[in-house]
Order: C-alpha cells, then sequence, then structure tokens
C-alpha cells in the first residue's frame, strides 16, 4: 500500500455515522504547545507549527500557539516568534512558578487552557517534556492521544488522521479520535519540515492566568545540572552524521566512527543494539525508539538497517552505507552503498576526508 | 515498603514479520520477551527492596500467555506476579489501558498493602508511546518522575524521594513526595542474575490472576476496544523507496577515495560546507 492519498476519504467522523456528542461540537481550531525550557525554544515546535498550519488552512480555523513559561522576555518573545512561524494567535500562560518544567503546573496550565477555549486538534513535540505532558494532560482531558506521529492530515469530514509507525516501524497505522476533543498528537523533533520564519508582527495574544500558588506543587527542583558542553548531543539537527552499529564488533571500536565525525564537524550516533550492549549512551540512538535524524549526510557504518533504525533517518539528504553483507537491508534505502569492513574502511575514509578537505590538497587539485 | 513494577510482554521487535498480502504481523513463532526498557524499572525496583525491604510486585496486562514473562520476573527475585487477563480488555488503547492498570494498582493496594512507588519503563518496543506511565499516575492521583536516571535519595519516614530526571540539554534534580510513580530510563542499571533459589521458587509459585471483575473494573465500557477514544482506521506497510543503493564499484581504486569522489558527486554543495565545518588540518 503507498502513503495516504492528499485528503483521505472520510474514514473518520462521518464514517461512524454518529453525531459528535453536543458538548464537544464547540471545539474548533488547531493548537501547537510551544515547548520553553531555559528561555530556549525547541524547534520541533516551529516544526509543528508548519504542520499546524497545513491542518488549520484545511480546516478554514486558526492556527494558535500556547506558550507555557515564567513571566519576561523569553515567554514574551516566544509568543511573538510563534507569529512568524504562522500562527495566528496565542494563548499565553505565564507566571514564574512555570520557570522550571514540573509535570503539576504544567499539566494544570494546559488542561485549563484546553478547557477554557476549546481546541479540536493539539498537537505537541514528542521530546522528554512533551511526552512527559502529553499524557497527564490527556489522561485529565480524558481525550485520545497520538504518540509519535510521522503523518498528519485532516479528512474531508474534518477528522484528524495522525499516521504512525508501530512495531518499532514494521508497521504503519492511522488513527482516529472520533468522539472525543481535543484530537491529541505528539510527534518527535526533526519528522516534519522545519517552515519557512516570515517576519511578522505579533497578533492577537490572550494571556491566561495559572491560579497556583507554590505550595500547590510538590514536586521541588533542587538542580539542574546542564549536560558538558562537549557531550551535548545536537544529533537530530546535525547536518552531518556519522553513526556505528554492531558490525563495528567492539566498543573499542567505536571511536572510529567519533573520529571520522569529529574530523568532518559532525555529529556521531549508533542503532539501538549498541546502547543496549552500553557501548553508547542513548541520547546517541538513532531510530524509532532514538532521535530521528534530517542531515545532508548521513554515514552509516556496520549498522544492517533494521526497520526500527530506517524509520529514524528517511529524512536525509544522502544516506552511505558502509556493511560487509552486500543483503544487509540497509542497502534497500542507503542511496549508495560500499561492501567492504567498516573497521577497516573508517579509518581509512578519516584520511581520505582529511586529505582532500584540507587546504593544501584543494590546491593542487585546482592546478 | 512495597513496590509496584508494570512490565509488558512484547514481541521481540528485531523479529516482527509483516504478511505481504494482508499488512497484518504475523505472530505465528515470534518469540515474546519482557520489554527491554521494563528491566531497568524492575532492577531500580529490586534494588530499592534490598536496601528498604519490603516486596515488589510485578503487574501486567496481557493474554494468558503473559504468563510468561511474569515468571521471568520472579526468577530475577520478584515477590509476587499479577496477570491482569480478560477478552475485555483487548484492543486497549493508552487510555483504556491507563484504566486497567490503574485499576489493579488500587486492588493490589487493598490486598497486599498501599504501594509507595510505582515503576514502569520508560516506554515499549513496540507501541512505543511512552504514555502509558504519565497515564497511570494521572489515574491514580499520583506524582510522576519520568525519565529518571538515578535514584538519589529515599527517606521512608519523611515520605520523599529525590530523583535525577533527564531532561532537554540536562539533568534535573527534583524531589517530590510519596507515593509516586517512575518512569526509569535505560542503561541506568543492568538486570540481575536472578538467584538459584528465585529460580526454583518462580518456576512453583502461583501467579495472580485477577479479570476485569476480579481487579475491581467498576465501568467495563472503560476497557479494551469500546474504552479507547482511539480508534486505528488503516493499517500498511511502510512504502518501500523505489530503488536500491547504488553500489561502488571502486575497481583498483583505494574505496576510501572512490566514496568520497561519489559523495561529492551526489552532492557538490557539501564539499565547501565541510571544508568550511571540517577540522584537524
Amino acid at each position: 500500500m503507498s502513503e495516504p492519498a492528499k485528503t483521505p476519504a472520510p474514514a473518520g467522523r462521518a464514517a461512524t455515522k454518529k453525531e459528535l456528542p453536543e458538548h464537544f461540537k464547540g471545539y474548533k481550531h488547531v493548537w501547537v504547545f510551544i515547548e520553553q525550557e531555559r528561555g530556549q525554544v525547541h524547534p520541533v515546535s516551529w516544526e509543528l507549527l508548519g504542520a499546524g498550519r497545513q491542518l488549520a488552512d484545511k480546516l478554514k480555523v486558526d492556527l494558535a500557539a500556547v506558550v507555557i513559561g515564567p513571566e519576561g522576555e523569553a515567554t514574551r518573545q516566544a509568543a511573538a516568534e510563534a507569529f512568524c512561524y504562522g500562527a495566528d494567535l496565542a494563548y499565553v500562560v505565564a507566571d514564574n512558578l512555570l520557570t522550571d518544567y514540573r509535570n503539576e503546573s504544567y499539566t494544570k496550565a494546559l488542561t485549563d487552557v484546553v478547557n477554557t477555549y476549546k481546541p479540536e486538534i493539539l498537537l505537541l513535540g514528542a521530546t522528554t517534556l512533551g511526552r512527559d505532558l502529553a499524557g497527564s494532560v490527556a489522561t485529565t482531558l480524558l481525550t485520545g492521544l497520538t504518540a509519535d506521529c510521522t503523518a498528519l492530515d485532516v479528512d474531508s469530514d474534518g477528522s484528524l488522521a495522525a499516521t504512525r509507525p508501530t512495531f518499532g516501524g514494521s508497521l504503519m497505522c492511522t488513527i482516529y479520535t472520533l468522539n472525543y476533543r481535543p484530537q491529541m498528537a505528539t510527534v518527535r523533533p526533526r519528522v516534519m519540515s522545519m517552515p519557512e520564519r516570515v517576519e511578522r508582527d505579533p497578533g492577537r495574544i490572550i494571556v491566561h492566568p495559572l491560579g497556583l500558588v507554590e505550595d500547590d506543587i510538590v514536586t521541588k527542583v533542587l538542580s539542574f545540572l546542564p549536560d558538558r558542553e562537549s557531550a551535548k548531543s545536537n544529533l537530530a539537527y546535525a547536518d552531518v552524521v556519522v553513526a556505528g552499529g554492531l558490525g563495528l564488533g567492539s566498543p573499542e571500536n567505536f571511536q572510529l566512527v567519533r573520529q571520522l565525525a569529529s574530523l568532518l564537524g559532525a555529529e556521531y550516533g549508533c542503532s539501538r543494539p549498541l546502547v543496549q550492549k552500553g557501548w553508547v549512551t542513548s541520547d546517541r540512538q538513532i531510530g524509532q525508539t532514538g532521535k530521528t535524524i534530517r542531515p545532508k549526510l548521513y554515514i552509516a557504518a556496520g549498522i544492517s538497517g533494521a526497520i526500527q533504525h530506517r524509520v529514524g533517518v528517511e529524512g536525509a539528504d544522502l544516506i552511505v552505507a558502509i556493511n560487509t553483507d552486500k543483503n544487509a537491508p540497509i542497502f534497500d534505502f542507503a542511496h549508495v552503498g560500499i561492501v567492504t569492513d567498516a573497521i577497516r574502511l573508517l579509518p581509512a575514509l578519516t584520511e581520505a576526508f582529511r586529505a582532500r578537505l584540507s587546504p593544501h590538497s584543494r590546491d593542487r587539485i585546482a592546478s | 515498603m512495597h513496590i509496584v513494577v508494570c512490565i509488558k510482554q512484547v514481541p521481540d521487535s528485531a523479529q516482527i514479520r509483516v504478511h505481504p498480502v494482508t499488512n497484518t504481523i504475523m505472530r505465528q513463532g515470534v518469540p515474546t520477551i519482557i520489554n527491554p526498557y521494563d528491566l531497568f524499572a524492575l532492577e531500580a525496583a529490586l534494588e530499592l527492596r534490598d536496601k528498604f525491604g519490603g516486596e515488589v510486585t510485578v503487574l501486567t496486562m496481557g493474554p494468558p500467555s503473559a504468563e510468561d514473562s511474569l515468571r521471568k520476573a520472579l526468577t530475577f527475585g520478584a515477590d509476587r506476579a499479577v496477570l491482569l487477563t480478560d477478552r475485555f480488555f483487548a484492543g486497549a488503547d493508552t487510555l483504556a489501558t491507563t484504566y486497567a492498570l490503574a485499576t489493579a494498582v488500587r486492588k493490589i493496594g487493598e490486598t497486599y498493602g498501599a504501594p509507595d512507588i510505582i515503576f514502569t519503563g520508560k516506554q515499549t518496543i513496540d507501541g512505543d508511546t511512552a504514555q502509558v506511565g504519565p497515564g497511570i499516575a494521572k489515574r491514580l492521583g499520583l506524582l510522576q518522575l519520568t525519565y529518571v536516571a538515578k535514584i538519589g535519595s529515599l527517606d521512608l519516614a519523611a515520605r520523599t524521594i529525590e530523583a535525577e530526571r533527564r531532561s532537554e540539554g540536562g539533568v534535573q534534580v527534583l524531589r517530590t513526595r510519596l507515593p509516586c510513580l517512575i518512569t526509569m530510563l535505560e542503561a541506568t542499571n543492568e538486570i540481575r542474575r536472578g538467584a538459584m533459589i528465585d529460580a526454583l521458587r518462580a518456576a512453583r509459585a502461583e501467579i495472580v490472576k485477577w479479570s476485569a471483575q476480579d481487579a475491581g473494573v467498576e465501568d467495563i465500557a472503560k476497557c479494551g476496544l469500546r474504552g479507547s477514544p482511539t480508534i486505528v482506521k488503516k493499517v500498511f506497510a511502510p512504502s518501500p523507496r523505489a530503488e536500491k543503493a547504488v553500489l561502488i564499484d571502486f575497481g583498483s581504486r583505494p574505496p576510501a577515495e572512490a566514496l568520497i569522489e561519489d559523495i561529492f558527486k551526489r552532492q557538490p554543495k557539501l564539499e565547501a560546507e565541510l571544508a568550511a565545518l571540517a577540522r584537524g588540518f
């Protein structure tokens, strides 16, 4: 079967031949939760505004950003920025109790805004924050939540058709929330493309109170330990990614991946088995249960290409696979392949890239 | 102290096969395992029990065959296993699943003592949603700590727990109150090799089996397919890329150079960008 058609036939509400319960009929418009932590908006929020814009246009409704955070410049700026990425209006809950993400306070803030202004669709990023929050909010609202979607569309009857991989990517399924509102979905970073930013003046902003005092919130943040700069992974947003798999044979050989990545100014990653074996930390895992990447160049060394890995790398512009087994599934979706031992090729590749990219060799080639 | 660990029996997803015509999962002969992420939760629970005393109860919802996974959990040293099994639970989405599991946890509390902590893995490898843990917490009115990398301190007298929670770009050190629900991050510990005595005990142990009614489910309409607000309308195989990888024929050239040549031929702009990015001259 192929990808879902542009406007799927109404498999949603219309097919049930039942009216939406009366109290849900007032639910309208598409919302995107804007995730910010320590003054930084997670780029997945802008990606979701891009996806949400298309849904809102099809439904002929508004696209709203929901910004939750501390009082002050960062939250104000996040709301202003949302308009540049396509929002028609913004709901803002600004309170200094929201300085750090805590499940209790953020669940209250988002649930209250939903119950007050009643969106038909609510999208969140499938990040550690978004997944923590989405499950709590959906359970509080007793509505449907489709996690980690890879495609979002609306039927001709207005139902949200949320498509996601299941069984580690072996199958895709399209899921509907028919009789409950809002229809909630999460999407992982880099699954949707980044919309173009267009400078615009902020539009309508609706401020909603949090209605909590610190004593109402049981969980306290004792401290925040930022990751060391050198250990920080920007895997999902890297232009070039080099990754290794079981074909590397030993944890020591993983340094060959790191060396090539370091030379190219790239991020390094790995397939799931290496995390399970404890060779590499989980924030470096690429695939359905790890990160989704969209680099310009992806080099997969000794990775067989299980479907669960494939799901995370399909957005790459150029996939280069190195594997000894010419029948490895990775050659089914890589653009370029080389059948050889990654342990031998990686050091040679690092040296050849070094020679090719150094200014002297470029002069030599030019002359 | 009483700890409940929710686990799930899943197909070993690396070996999943999809029927080429019907697009359904071919389960026959597919081995099942305890969801690997749940083992980190189980080990964390066992470590706390060993340190503070008390009991660990493992709970799963599934078909009668899920008993295998519970017995496996007993061999690792869990004290008690409860299987929630009923045809009414079939086809549950995350919301209906959390209704059933939360009801069973309440019943476990009434029967064996109120739990202080409920553990789950961060997600399963078949559903991948990571939403069931937070859903159970919300239904039971418990505080939740997700993606926990490390449990710092536990004060049973003061009823407080401190834990390190992974977040974007760093670790949040949080203190909250018991009882709470914790979802454990992977690779935070390693499941123990069960002791011989546990293996012997597990082989003979009685698995507590509860139907929906036994567990105290009051509203069957909130269970399984009927209780699920989400409905799967279409299942299909991911569309394969039309063409396979072009295999580099490097002939007598060094393979590395042949490969780089090919990369830059396909992505001409990349060479200048990489030269700008590249370090270590």
